[in-house]
């Protein structure tokens, strides 16, 4: 009950506060640092509802008694998270205003993806695009909810997590917060009080959704947090395969990503959920810069029978520190994790997943496919366990490092817990390098050096390619070539 | 078509090759053979620009142009192509959509279109036929659990299929029984013509039975220590290599 009351008492409290706040939410910018005045400010700009504000003052509450952790296998300073910006809206005066402004390596990276020229512009910020890219993109607000209407005939809802929270309160006030729990984390926790947008998709039982559903994230603003949040709820027998990008410019600074993903499936539903995530690496020589990817992704599968797919495509980010994981509560239910993490220059990840299963026969299946090289560290870390009443259940993981050149490091850190007699757990680990045997014979047959470790990279990470939707498997795939430009010699 | 005069190579800061000489024009097959060590695979792998062979004095060119100035790829768009000893695995990768990477990436070098799917298909299955490879085969990995002489198969099904000017057999015979032997010699005959050389390297005469050379020569200490007709190797089947090793 005292939190209870704490909470209200911090509700009243707002009320004081609030109208010291008035002229400021014109502003695009929260002030610099955090305390919960920020909280509320963040709270009052997207005109929350009370309950909201609440169960965000909570959060940081809880999070102010939290302490950073530290077992990743990652090194970084110290982060001051008083000298961040919270809230960034996008204003006119602030963007980009023309392609000339961009910087050319992004353009040339666009260009390299096969984004169109439009697209191009959307991407990068351009003031004056399309009026969909101002709503498509960046920094705190808002997603890309093209097809609205489309989706509505079938009962999909596809918004922004803020049209959400005003719009279908009961949705979000019955599943928020309820894979993730509030102080899940230092940064889930820290995500609550401050999450600025994301999506929201509820998928109407036995509905399967006619189309994928996809977001693009882009980080903008200068010494900004992005604090996204995204909750999918697939109800009884409904299927939605959901798509998510990441793109950030380069900065010298570092900026906090600390998402939080939600997903949900009651009996006989599926959630394929695939992440394409190419934020800033930082500087390959001095490592300066670089996003700090530090996301909480799970799902729940809450119903029989039910089933999650995870694929994940990492390529960017300085450093890269997650586990996208599946609790398989529902009886036969079952969870997959695919995944490709490439590090380059000085990028650090530690990576992976957790498949807890709690039901009976549940099943998971886990094939990770981690490549190093220049300076970098690539980790695999994971948990499968099987609580005592998970009879039947059954996991297979598959974990294959490669490394490139001699100054990587590829780690491999499974936990496996077994609590009952009944589940049989299988895994298969290998680290092989690159050969400049391969290398010369691919380049004997005609093809650059570049085109050789493309051509091999993508052989080693084709399980896992195999299992993105067709044109996310194309745009990765010059994504992984990309990213392992200059990497050999 | 290829010139070789006064090669010498060094790997790993010990010269292998010590002024090796060496002509092969069109429409003929060269052999060498010589005893371990005597640097056979070293020309090769200099000829095809492998890293870590460093020429340091010599020159060789195909057509006359400097080969050595190449990168490998570059070379093997010009037409060069080697049959590897140890042929290498390439998980993930099918043989079908190895072969095509590379034969459009030669035709790209060379400023051709890139061949159709249809066509490369078509190509594929004749050319997989003739060499007794099962097409299914060819939608695997590339040489992933192919046995020895099923990864030989397949690099002279990527040599018939890239159709190079000056191919390079190293020990190809090795690692093969006798009908195997017949289907990878005949595969290689069938790419005799006039306008292109080969140079076939081995330890023994059997091979030579089956593709027969125009020129043999004898690789012994880093040189070419003697050159002859077809009957040098049936002498050098009886005789050895020792009294050449000792001339070296």
């Amino acid at each position: 009950m005292a939190a209870v009351k704490q909470t209200v008492e911090h509700v009243e409290s707002l009320e004081k506060y609030k109208h010291g706040f008035v002229t400021d939410i014109e502003q695009d910018f929260a002030p610099k640092g955090l305390n919960a005045d920020i909280v509320r400010f963040i709270s009052a700009k997207k005109n929350e509802p009370e309950w909201m504000l609440a169960w965000r003052l909570d959060a940081f509450e809880r999070w102010l008694a939290m302490d950073e952790p530290d077992w990743a296998k990652v090194s970084f300073p110290k982060i001051d998270y008083q000298d961040s910006y919270y809230y960034a809206a996008p204003k006119e005066k602030v963007g980009i205003k023309s392609l000339d402004e961009v910087d050319p390596d992004i353009l040339e990276t666009y260009k390299k993806l096969g984004i169109p020229l439009r697209e191009q512009e959307v991407l990068a910020g351009v003031v004056g695009a399309p009026r969909y890219a101002v709503d498509a993109v960046f920094d705190s607000v808002s997603v890309v909810t093209t097809f609205k209407k489309e989706l509505a005939q079938v009962g999909v809802i596809f918004c922004s997590m803020s049209e959400a929270i005003r719009e279908h309160p009961e949705l979000v006030k019955t599943y928020l917060g309820s894979v993730v729990p509030v102080s899940d984390n230092y940064f889930a926790c820290l995500n609550a009080a401050v999450f600025s947008d994301g999506s929201f998709v509820y998928v109407p039982p036995g509905v399967r959704c006619p189309m994928e559903l996809s977001t693009y994230f882009r980080i903008n603003a200068e010494n900004s947090g992005q604090f996204e949040r995204t909750l999918i709820i697939a109800d009884k027998g409904a299927y939605v395969s959901y798509l998510e990008g990441c793109t950030a410019p380069m900065r010298d600074e570092n900026q906090l990503h600390a998402a939080v993903v939600e997903l949900v499936t009651l009996d006989d539903a599926e959630i394929k959920y695939s992440t394409v995530q190419n934020w800033y690496p930082g500087d390959p020589e001095t490592g300066r810069g670089g996003i700090y990817n530090f996301v909480t992704k799970r799902a729940d599968c809450r119903g029989d029978r039910s089933k999650v797919s995870w694929t994940q495509v990492e390529t960017g980010s300085a450093i890269t520190w997650k586990y996208p994981s599946c609790i398989l509560r529902g009886d036969g239910s079952s969870g997959e994790f695919y995944s490709i993490a490439i590090t380059n220059g000085r990028q650090q990840a530690d990576t992976g997943t957790k498949m807890i299963h709690l039901g009976k026969d549940t099943r998971s299946r886990i094939i990770s496919k981690g490549i190093s090289a220049g300076r970098s560290s690539n980790t695999y870390r994971g948990l499968v366990s099987a609580h005592p009443k998970a009879t039947g259940a059954r996991n297979f993981t598959q974990c294959d490092s490669l490394l490139i050149g001699k100054h990587c490091a590829a780690h491999t850190v499974p936990y496996i817990e077994a609590r009952n007699g009944k589940a049989k757990f299988e895994h298969e680990a290998t680290t092989t390098r690159l050969s400049e045997d391969q290398l010369f014979y691919v380049m004997q047959r005609g093809l650059s050096q570049e085109e050789a470790v493309q051509l091999l990279v993508n052989g080693f990470v084709k399980d896992v390619l195999q299992e993105l939707p067709m044109e996310f498997a194309v745009e990765a795939q010059k994504l992984v070539a990309i990213s392992l430009e200059g990497s050999v010699g | 078509m290829l010139k070789v005069e006064n090669l010498h190579a060094v790997v790993d800061g010990k010269e292998i090759l010590k002024g090796l000489s060496l002509e092969i024009p069109a429409g003929q097959v060269h052999a060498i053979m010589g005893p371990n060590g005597a640097g056979k695979s070293t020309l090769s792998y200099v000829l095809t620009g492998r890293d870590g062979y460093e020429v340091i004095e010599g020159s060789a060119t195909l057509d006359g142009e400097d080969l050595l100035a190449l990168a490998p790829d570059v070379r093997a768009a010009r037409g060069v192509f080697l049959s590897f000893q140890y042929p290498l695995e390439i998980p993930g990768v099918p043989a079908l959509t190895f072969i095509r990477t590379a034969l459009n990436a030669q035709r790209r070098a060379r400023g051709e279109d890139e061949v159709s799917a249809p066509a490369f298909l078509k190509l594929a299955r004749e050319k997989a036929a003739a060499l007794k490879i099962d097409f299914e085969m060819l939608k695997r990995a590339l040489n992933v659990g192919f046995s020895g002489g099923e990864k030989k198969r397949m690099e002279i099904l990527q040599m018939a299929m890239l159709s190079p000017r000056f191919l390079i057999l190293d020990e190809t015979d090795s690692g093969l029984d006798i009908d195997a032997l017949r289907i990878v010699a005949d595969g290689v005959n069938a790419l005799r013509s006039p306008d292109r050389a080969m140079l076939v390297i081995t330890h023994y005469q059997r091979l030579l039975d089956y593709i027969k050379p125009d020129r043999v020569h004898v690789l012994a200490g880093g040189r070419i220590v003697a050159s002859g007709g077809p009957e040098l190797a049936h002498e050098l089947e009886r005789g050895g290599y020792e009294r050449y090793e000792q001339a070296a």
